[in-house]
């Protein structure tokens, strides 16, 4: 059920009516009934596997919460007569035991994940190899992808993760465990939400709150409109150029990294906006995924500002662990003795980033794209690390350039065009093709066709441009004036002015919004992982 | 709190009202493809019309009520538009029984070679007229082709909107009001592009057999009638091209269904000389149509017949009735003659 389908609307219409109707202690499950519904539309067999994710974490959590129990009963009883060296090696014996059991748990999860996502793709690169000796190959498998695997998967983990480390006690409940992996607005594209931050507010009864549930329907309108409005229509001239890509090589690559930018920019977060709303007008609070990463001045930044949650997971259960599991530590001293301590550091930090980013890259997709899509991330942000130095010096020689606006201009430009330009891997989603067309760029042909009404014929027209356009403008303003002030807050001081706003924007997705038959209305991107 | 819930009842209400003037403003007018505008110009005709025509392009083309009156003085009205299928001819049948009581319906029975939604242009050019109802519901069910969904029917904004890019003068002008096209239904071709070559036979099929959903709702169509008093008649326009072929064996099931079931056919294929058709003089459009000579002449012989074998033309009408069709043939006149 596509959040751009009537179903889904309708969906949610009930939905929420039911939510609000049945306020009280078993208000979350009417969201846990509500949820499911959601992903049983996506097929009974989608929902045997996110049963099982439940299922099978539920126990690990209890089975980890059990031991944390032991262990902090024993410790107590045995207050007086163990010393503390004693305690040390319990402990430690102890959270090798967890450990044990997590694993168990990580395997499972990530190993459905393994085979059902990435199987095919391993297989066809084993057959590739096979191929180079002659050798026949294997048949690929074809398997069921459940709708939003990736996303319950790591949110769910994440909850493992946190109970191991102590930092949040097991979930009880099994239907409250099964609401937090399956809240059906995150369900698809995230915000991977962590257990202790989302868990509070998705169980506490929300009564209607006429603020919230305007504010939130605000943002669902905002999101639909940077979706239907701009983000599909982009799409047309896009997918004329990805169609034949020889066809649209110079400079209309560079048109594409620009086109490709303001559509992921504009489907991704008008998808979360949606999210994000839906829940706050049922009083839910979900992190925000977004915060203008197209002003990032480096690559650094951008992820810090760019699928907020992911690069937040990524950092807490992957690289930090790897960073600091006890081969790294080994590492690091290895090191410290023979290049020095702050080299040695680089080293255990770029590894750690390196098996990182690799991870970030699988994660998007099951291809060769975005794994170099992944590790060429990570180049640049070492390679930014690594010429930090000279930074400092050229902004020490020139100290007015850091309050510069045209400085600053174009070090967001710059960002935002190396990482269009490391994007556009998911664009051509082939890698030979991709480093091709970069070629091709360095050759400008086409800047003249372009201009000279090429861009006319990529199956926009001159009205579709101007939407574009004036869309862009108004996501612009609002991103500007939301770095100063809440939007929605200062409008809610202003009714009639909101009430307009709101109405023009409702109706603009309407009447303007590619929806429908004809327009094939495209799938978020972020689905898709 | 009071001040923002009224200001939110007064904003969802003033959206209403946008939406419905911009949903009237951007549905097809069709100006140009004046077929769409058939079904609907019917609400003002309804009642006392002693026979009611269904069925696709052949039977608005090839009938005049207006000379059925004039020379039999039997009344009444066609709704078929293009490419109507056999469902949508029943569903209006049984919304046409709503309004009144006809003694005859007259079937015409090429659309019984489809037996599967064909398109969405042709679909909305018969739903879209038709007032709500069960009958308009069930159409729209029977209809809808891959991606087609009810609510674009319910509210035709959803399914139109992207034409606000490309709005034209006409879109203003019949804003609230339709464009009259019709004559009771019968829409009026006067040009003349003859026939250049007479087919000998369509193109072969893997299989001649009519599909069963049409013939079922044939079926549904006589049982309607039955429970309605009307004696259901079968026609065949006299039309027959290449691309448009009406095989001998579709001839046969259908014969065979009308002996099987006490009901009259007549493929007047078979008699075009009898009727005096001419196809170099009355078609528009190379012998795929009948043009309003030509159509004047297969009114006529058709009358004959409704008088002769079916006993029509005797019913006494209301003084409002006759004002209205005397007006009627005035205005048919009037454009056929100018």
């Amino acid at each position: 059920m596509s959040f751009t389908s009537y179903t889904f609307i309708a969906f949610l219409g009930v939905m929420l009516l039911a939510y609000f109707l049945t306020y009280g202690k078993r208000q979350w499950i009417t969201l846990l009934v509500g949820s499911y519904i959601f992903y049983a539309f996506a097929g009974l067999d989608c929902l045997a596997f996110i049963l099982i994710t439940t299922l099978s974490s539920y126990l690990v959590s209890r089975l980890l919460g059990r031991a944390i129990g032991r262990e902090r009963a024993f410790l107590e009883a045995n207050k007086e007569t163990l010393d503390k060296a004693q305690r040390k090696e319990y402990k430690a014996r102890s959270k090798k035991k967890r450990f044990r059991i997590l694993l168990c748990g990580l395997f499972f999860n990530f190993g459905i994940l393994a085979v059902l996502k990435y199987s095919a793709f391993a297989v066809r690169n084993v057959n590739s190899i096979i191929g180079l000796f002659g050798g026949k190959g294997f048949d690929v498998p074809s398997l069921l992808l459940p709708l939003g695997i990736s996303f319950y998967t790591f949110q769910t983990m994440g909850y493992l993760i946190d109970v191991y480390r102590g930092k949040v006690a097991p979930e009880r409940n099994i239907a409250k465990l099964a609401l937090f992996v399956s809240f059906f607005p995150q369900l698809v594209q995230g915000p991977i939400s962590l257990y202790s931050e989302l868990a509070p507010s998705l169980y506490e009864p929300h009564k209607f709150d006429l603020k919230k549930f305007s504010f939130g329907m605000q943002r669902v309108i905002w999101g639909y409109f940077k979706k239907l409005v701009i983000a599909d229509r982009v799409l047309i001239a896009m997918n004329t150029m990805l169609d034949a890509p020889e066809q649209y090589g110079g400079a209309y690559v560079l048109l594409l990294i620009v086109l490709y930018s303001v559509q992921i920019y504009a489907d991704f977060t008008g998808g979360i906006d949606i999210t994000i709303g839906i829940a706050e007008s049922m009083g839910i609070k979900l992190a925000e995924n977004f915060d203008r990463p197209f002003s990032s001045r480096s690559t650094k930044e951008y992820w810090r500002r760019w699928h907020i949650t992911m690069g937040r997971w990524f950092r807490e259960y992957i690289f930090v662990p790897i960073a600091t599991v006890k081969p790294m530590l080994k590492l690091n001293n290895f090191c410290k003795n023979r290049i020095g301590v702050k080299a040695a550091s680089k080293v255990v930090a770029y590894t750690a980033s390196i098996v990182t980013w690799f991870v970030t890259g699988i994660w998007h997709g099951a291809a060769w794209n975005f794994i170099v899509w992944g590790l060429l991330n990570c180049l640049i942000i070492m390679v930014s690390e690594s010429l930090e130095p000279l930074y400092k010096k050229f902004h020490a020689r020139f100290p007015k350039l850091a309050g510069n606006r045209f400085y600053g201009g174009f070090c967001a430009t710059r960002t935002f065009l190396l990482m269009g330009l490391i994007r556009s891997l998911d664009c051509y989603r082939n890698v030979a093709t991709t480093f091709r067309m970069w070629g091709s760029m360095l050759t400008f042909r086409g800047i003249g066709e372009i201009l000279g009404g090429g861009i006319l014929r990529l199956g926009l027209d001159l009205t579709d441009i101007v939407i574009i356009l004036c869309g862009i403008a108004v996501m612009y303003a609002v991103s500007k004036i939301s770095a100063k002030t809440d939007v929605r807050e200062s409008l809610y001081e202003r009714p009639v002015l909101s009430a307009i706003l709101t109405c023009a924007l409702l109706i603009c997705v309407i009447m303007i919004g590619n929806y429908g038959i004809g327009y094939d209305a495209s799938q978020f991107i972020y689905d898709q992982f | 709190m009071k001040k923002r819930i009224i200001i939110l009842v007064c904003s969802a209400l003033i959206v209403i009202l946008l939406l419905g003037l911009l949903q009237a403003l951007v549905v097809p007018k069709y100006t140009d493809n004046t077929e769409g505008l058939l079904i609907g110009e019917y609400y003002g005709e309804t009642g006392e019309n002693d026979v009611i025509m269904v069925g696709d392009c052949e039977v608005y083309e090839s009938f005049v009520p207006a000379v059925l009156y004039e020379k039999y003085g039997i009344t009444s009205y066609i709704r078929g538009s293009a490419q109507q299928l056999v469902w949508q001819s029943y569903y209006l049948l049984e919304e046409t029984f709503r309004y009144e009581t006809p003694k005859a319906v007259v079937f015409n029975v090429y659309a019984l070679k489809y037996g599967e939604p064909q398109d969405e242009a042709y679909n909305r050019m018969t739903l879209d007229g038709m007032k709500w109802s069960g009958a308009k519901y069930d159409a729209i069910k029977a209809s809808m082709t891959e991606g087609e969904n009810m609510l674009d029917y319910a509210m035709p904004l959803l399914r139109f909107h992207s034409r606000i890019t490309e709005l034209n003068s006409d879109d203003f002008k019949y804003m609230f009001n339709d464009k009259k096209v019709s004559h009771s239904g019968y829409l009026m071709k006067k040009g003349v592009v003859p026939m250049r070559e007479e087919a000998e036979s369509g193109r072969a099929l893997l299989d001649y057999t009519l599909p069963e959903t049409a013939m079922e709702y044939l079926d549904k169509m006589r049982q309607l009638c039955e429970e309605n008093d009307a004696e259901l008649i079968l026609v065949k326009a006299p039309t027959n091209t290449w691309g448009f072929w009406w095989y001998d064996e579709w001839d046969a099931q259908v014969s065979e269904y009308a002996e099987n079931n006490g009901l009259a056919y007549y493929n007047f294929i078979k008699c075009r000389d009898e009727i005096g058709i001419d196809f170099a003089t009355d078609t528009y459009d190379e012998g795929m149509h009948l043009n309003v000579y030509g159509a004047e002449k297969l009114t006529e012989y058709f009358g004959n017949i409704l008088v002769s074998d079916h006993g029509l033309g005797d019913a006494t009408h209301s003084q409002d009735v006759l004002d209205r069709w005397q007006a009627n043939i005035d205005a048919y006149y009037k454009e056929r003659n100018s």
